[in-house]
């Protein structure tokens, strides 16, 4: 029933037609340039990518459904780098060493239980107070980094459990456990959003926020639900990655709010709100980090990945802007 | 009407206060089943308060609601709708993105469980009512891509997904075709046989006979009283409304018509309108007649430089010009009052005296610096002239009334000393008592010269300022009528595309 | 009468929230320890503030032009490694090293004012992605390496971060200075004018004939040429430079700006009000360390601050406390 013209195909194909273009380049250009041996499209190869795209992954995710619901969330990075302190941390804790090997669960908890509050916060500030979120997150992304600092000064916070190291690192088929669990994210946020009631009201919300009072519904205990989710996801992102590093430094996760946007945006989902897709922000994620290793792999100084990267983000969005002219016919303002 | 049934809604002593205002006052009236009740008042009235005290938007400080005779106590949307109390709101309040029956359902999308959507049972429940309101859509459309009027008709199916006692239309027809207004009241007369009752709230008489049974009107949140439709008449409405009675005749004869101000040859935009040819001559109004759609304002965005032609020529006395942008239009002397005044005419933060000297802010200097004294001379002068009432030059336009706001919009134009004057929807949601000054106001400036282009959905303003009135029909000019000659008729079958009794 | 001239002052007190918090604040940490007024600890303030707040009265341009730029942080690291290198380059030495760095930061703010301006990008993503191509640049430039000037007792370089005149320190006088220029340029001249037009209404002063593209290109411009002075400034004292000394500062440039009053959605604030945005960062900071507390403490002060600000602008222009959302 959908009607799909050429332009929202090239749209809604655009991140997968980007990523394809990048394995043949990467592919073709490494066989000339490659310090390694090993092809770029090596099947090890993509699983590590996958994992190592897992934490700007699966923050993204919630920054999806944030945006998609027309806010945006500018303090995932310090609720990362809370959340892991608090998890780390916390396994020093005498009453947890009591606990044997079932502190790991329990910390893991304290983590994500770190970041919903955290996200609560932030949630009920917008609610109650009608600040822009923007401007709440804005504030908030100093607050929490704040509180990463009291927490333990400016010294790393860190404890190593080789069965949590384990846990991990444990594979199956060859994905570890962060690419799985950023596959789960992936996979039970997109059902969220296309299946149920609470995703299709984001959706509703973010389109005309206005239009959704007026039907009654409750917008702010909605908000207040999302900003819980990215919260959460934010924790759930530190716990993949710092149980197999067991080490976190105060500045962690610093600008890892401008790169969940970015792939968020790269992914098509538009900062107005009300549109765009979980599968999407996946695509705009990969890209990302197969931009960094294809030019790892090419010999091209890490460097310049910022560069492409942030010249990418811009020309998609031109492309975008183009693509969405009316040519001649079009009003001038 | 069947007035011995009990009503379908009744407001007793209603009184709603803002700090410094008495919004509401001790409004009183009853909506019966099967009733289409008007409710007029000029802007600022009190209408929209009411609509929201109905809506559970705002609760009353004093008096009762009552739907079928149980009194309604209302906090959120929700208790209205539960109540069946529905809106048709006047700006429409739909996402876009979303489909016809998301839409519909907004706010009560049905549950399986885990909280999932139940698709079928939605579009199975939204078709239906699609198909009682005989639309050409479907329940999966995407609202986006539906016209104006069909996104109208989304509202009104969200009015019938719950067993509505009373629907409340906001201004419905603003901006809808001649031919969607007919479907439009269709509904509404299917609604009123079904026994609902309807609260219908216009600014447009000839509406308001046609359909409705009674009438109540607000004046400064106080009510004046209920009428019936068929014992009344426009005077006595307007005398309710304005507190005094107000002139709609046919304007006073022409005056001195001069030499050719804008010529426009052959001039076409793409598929917006084709091949228009017309002239404004000094010290006259041209009107501009037909259907939303049929590319007058396009045609006004052209000639001030915010669309590019795809063919034609313009002439300005005789010279022809190419305008590029808003700043070559302003310097050869065209002017545009736009449709929108809140959206393109003014910048609602800035202040009275700031939004007037805008156009010119570069001129207005002392060295490099903007002069006070100057902006502040201009503002005084078009104040007196087009008694502008606001308490001072500091105030935000924002807070002016509407029709003060479209003369700040006037007064920045004629600041500038145009040759030619375009007004797009001069009195586009501006209460009685200030349209019959903004139309005063145009005839005076054609009296002093001006050579001025009125745009108008209304035929009662186009055929009360105009000297000629240029019939457009989907893009074209159909005929160029003379004030003298110009039939209600006449204007009518042009506008519909009928020419010389033929469909063109 | 007296209720008039009551209400006028609630009035007043709702518009200049801001600013009498900042008197109250400043009142309260001075009967509290009488240093924190003293001349020398109001200049150190002042002085420490004076790079963000450089880059702050830029930023405030974007912003009532109604766009963002979060491209400073990185920009300001870019011109501060491009003027140390050059200034060790032979070929140029500090009198030429100084122009160029400021036209090549400029030339960068030309190309963000183009893309938001003349392209009509959004303007949150563009310099998102400015931010990243920008610290990309300069990693290349510098080839991942810190900057450092080899004989600072032989070069004059210093007296932008470093010297003093009348026994006011340089950084201080150039930040005053070009508060007031700036100031004027937005307050009192029709550029100004249509940076608020272009801001408040962007359609609406496109119909009153405000070339809104080249409005919002001249505000990235001025934007830039700020960060080439913080850049400057920053080089300057430090002698040496980071490829990351901007990093995280638009944010934070763009709080000082939001807490001064401006409005995110544009049209409204001024440099005054931006420049008390940054001195409260800056004397809060000051505060708390003087109190005894770590630097970090000021990130959770400043976090209440800023929502408490734009809190109470918001709920006085409501007329209600809490937002109405249901």
């Amino acid at each position: 029933m959908q009607r799909m013209n050429t332009t929202d195909l090239i749209k809604g194909g655009a991140i997968w037609g980007f990523i394809v273009l990048e394995l043949v380049f990467f592919s073709v250009a490494g066989s000339f340039w490659s310090l390694s041996e090993s092809a770029f499209m090596d099947f090890d190869n993509m699983l590590l990518l996958l994992k190592q795209s897992a934490p700007i992954g699966i923050i993204a995710v919630g920054m999806t459904i944030i945006m998609i619901n027309g806010n945006i969330d500018l303090s995932v990075g310090a609720t990362f780098a809370l959340s892991a302190v608090v998890m780390l941390d916390s396994m020093n804790w005498p009453i947890m060493a009591g606990l044997g090997d079932w502190a790991i669960p329990v910390a893991w908890l304290l983590a994500l239980l770190t970041g919903a509050v955290l996200g609560f916060i932030n949630g009920i500030i917008v609610w109650k107070t009608g600040v822009d979120a923007f401007i709440v997150t804005l504030g908030s992304m100093l607050g929490f980094r704040g509180l990463v600092f009291m927490y333990n000064g400016e010294n790393p916070t860190f404890h190593l459990n080789w069965t949590m190291v384990d846990i991990a690192e444990w594979d199956a088929l060859g994905v570890e456990t962060p690419a799985l669990v950023l596959i789960a994210v992936v996979v039970v946020a997109w059902l969220i959003m296309t299946r149920t009631v609470h995703g299709r009201n984001a959706y509703a919300i973010g389109n005309n926020r206005e239009a959704a009072v007026n039907a009654g519904l409750r917008v702010g205990p909605h908000m207040l639900i999302n900003f819980v989710i990215i919260g959460t996801l934010a924790a759930l992102s530190a716990v993949a990655f710092y149980s197999a590093s067991g080490s976190v430094n105060p500045n962690d996760g610093m600008l890892f709010e401008l790169w969940a946007i970015t792939a968020v945006v790269l992914g098509g989902t538009k900062l107005t709100g009300g549109s765009g897709s979980i599968i999407g922000t996946f695509g705009g994620v990969i890209a990302i980090q197969l931009l960094r290793k294809g030019l790892g792999h090419i010999g091209a100084d890490t460097e310049t990945v910022n560069l492409v990267i942030g010249s990418i983000l811009i020309a998609v969005l031109f492309l975008d802007r183009q693509l969405n002219r009316k040519g001649q016919e079009e009003l001038k303002v | 009407m069947n007035t011995d049934r009990k009503p379908a809604l009744r407001l007793e002593n209603i009184v709603k206060t803002f700090p410094g205002v008495r919004a509401l006052d001790d409004v009183s009236f009853e909506v019966f089943p099967g009733e289409v009740h008007a409710l007029m008042g000029e802007n600022g009235a009190g209408k929209s308060t009411l609509m929201k005290v109905l809506g559970g938007i705002h609760q009353p400080d004093e008096g009762r609601i009552f739907v079928e005779e149980a009194e309604a106590v209302m906090t959120t949307p929700l208790h209205a709708k539960a109540r069946g109390v529905m809106f048709i709101h006047q700006e429409l309040s739909l996402a876009e993105e979303l489909s016809v029956a998301e839409n519909v359902y907004l706010g009560e999308l049905p549950r399986k469980s885990l909280g999932r959507v139940d698709w079928a049972t939605l579009y199975a429940n939204t078709d239906e009512i699609l198909k009682r309101l005989k639309v050409g859509f479907t329940a999966r459309t995407r609202v986006g891509d539906l016209s104006i009027a069909n996104q109208q008709m989304v509202e009104i199916a969200r009015a019938l997904t719950v067993d509505a006692k009373v629907v409340i239309f906001d201004e419905p027809t603003a901006s809808l075709t001649d031919a969607e207004k007919v479907v439009l009241f269709e509904v509404i007369a299917g609604l009123q046989a079904e026994g609902v009752g309807i609260v219908y709230i216009s600014h447009r008489m000839e509406e308001i006979f046609k359909i409705t049974d009674r009438i109540s009107v607000l004046r400064d949140g106080e009510y004046r009283g209920t009428l019936v439709t068929s014992e009344t008449n426009e005077d006595e409405i307007t005398q309710m409304m304005i507190g005094r009675s107000l002139d709609l005749s046919r304007r006073t004869a022409r005056g001195e018509v001069g030499k050719t101000a804008l010529r426009v040859e052959g001039l076409s935009c793409g598929s917006l309108f084709q091949d228009i040819s017309f002239d404004v001559r000094q010290g006259e109004v041209v009107g501009f007649y037909g259907l939303v759609g049929a590319g007058r304002t396009e045609i006004a965005e052209t000639l001030f430089g915010l669309r590019t032609p795809s063919a034609g020529k313009i002439f300005l006395k005789d010279e022809e010009l190419r305008i590029h942008s808003p700043i070559e239009a302003i310097r050869h002397g065209i002017s545009l009052v736009p449709e929108s005044r809140k959206e393109q005419g003014l910048v609602l933060g800035m202040n009275c005296r700031d939004n007037i000297t805008l156009p010119q802010v570069s001129d207005l200097v002392a060295g490099p610096f903007v002069s006070d004294g100057a902006e502040v001379a201009i503002f005084d002068q078009y104040r007196d002239r087009l008694e502008i009432k606001t308490p001072s030059w500091r105030s935000a336009v924002g807070n002016l009334s509407g029709g003060n706001q479209q003369k700040i919009v006037i007064g920045k134009w004629l600041a500038m000393r145009p040759e030619v004057l375009i007004v797009d929807e001069p009195t586009r949601g501006i209460d009685v008592g200030s349209k019959s000054e903004i139309h005063n106001l145009l005839r005076d400036l054609a009296a002093r010269g001006f050579a001025v282009i009125v745009i108008s959905s209304e035929m009662p303003e186009v055929l009360h300022v105009s000297d000629r009135i240029v019939a457009m029909y989907q893009g074209r000019v159909m005929r160029i009528f003379d004030a003298e000659e110009v039939t209600e008729d006449s204007l009518i079958q042009a506008i519909s595309g009928i020419e010389n009794g033929k469909v063109a | 009468m007296k209720n008039d001239r009551l209400g006028k002052f609630a009035g007043v007190l709702a518009r200049q929230g801001i600013l009498v918090a900042f008197i109250l604040f400043m009142i309260g940490f001075s009967l509290w320890n009488a240093r924190f007024i003293s001349v020398e600890n109001v200049f150190g303030v002042v002085r420490s503030s004076a790079i963000l707040g450089v880059m702050a009265l830029g930023v405030t341009f974007v912003v009532i032009g109604g766009n963002l730029d979060l491209s400073v942080g990185s920009l300001m690291s870019f011109s501060a490694i491009v003027v140390l290198d050059l200034h060790e380059n032979p070929a140029f030495g500090p009198a030429l090293a100084i122009p160029a760095m400021f036209a090549m930061t400029m030339a960068i703010g030309a190309l963000n004012g183009f893309l938001v301006g003349y392209l009509r990008l959004n303007s949150l993503i563009v310099t998102l992605g400015m931010l990243s191509a920008i610290h990309g640049l300069t990693l290349t430039y510098s080839g991942g390496q810190n900057m450092d000037i080899a004989n600072q007792e032989a070069t004059w370089f210093g007296i932008f971060g470093r010297g003093t005149a009348l026994g006011i320190p340089i950084p201080v006088l150039i930040f005053a200075g070009l508060a007031a220029v700036l100031a004027i340029l937005l307050a009192k001249t029709p550029f100004g004018r249509k940076v608020y037009a272009v801001g408040g209404n962007e359609v609406a002063a496109t119909f009153s004939g405000i070339p809104r593209a080249r409005v919002v290109f001249f505000t990235y411009l001025i934007s830039s040429f700020c960060v080439a002075t913080a850049g400057l400034i920053q080089a300057s004292r430090t002698m040496g430079a980071q490829n990351t000394v901007g990093q995280g500062l638009e944010l934070e440039v763009l709080a000082a700006v939001i807490l001064g009053g401006a409005s995110l959605l544009g049209g409204s604030g001024t440099v005054f009000k931006t420049v008390i945005g940054v001195l409260i960062l800056g004397f809060i900071q000051n505060g708390l360390l003087l109190a005894g507390l770590e630097f970090y403490v000021q990130f959770v002060v400043t976090w209440i601050i800023i929502i408490l600000a734009v809190w109470l602008d918001i709920a006085a222009k409501r007329g209600r406390l809490w937002s109405p959302i249901a």
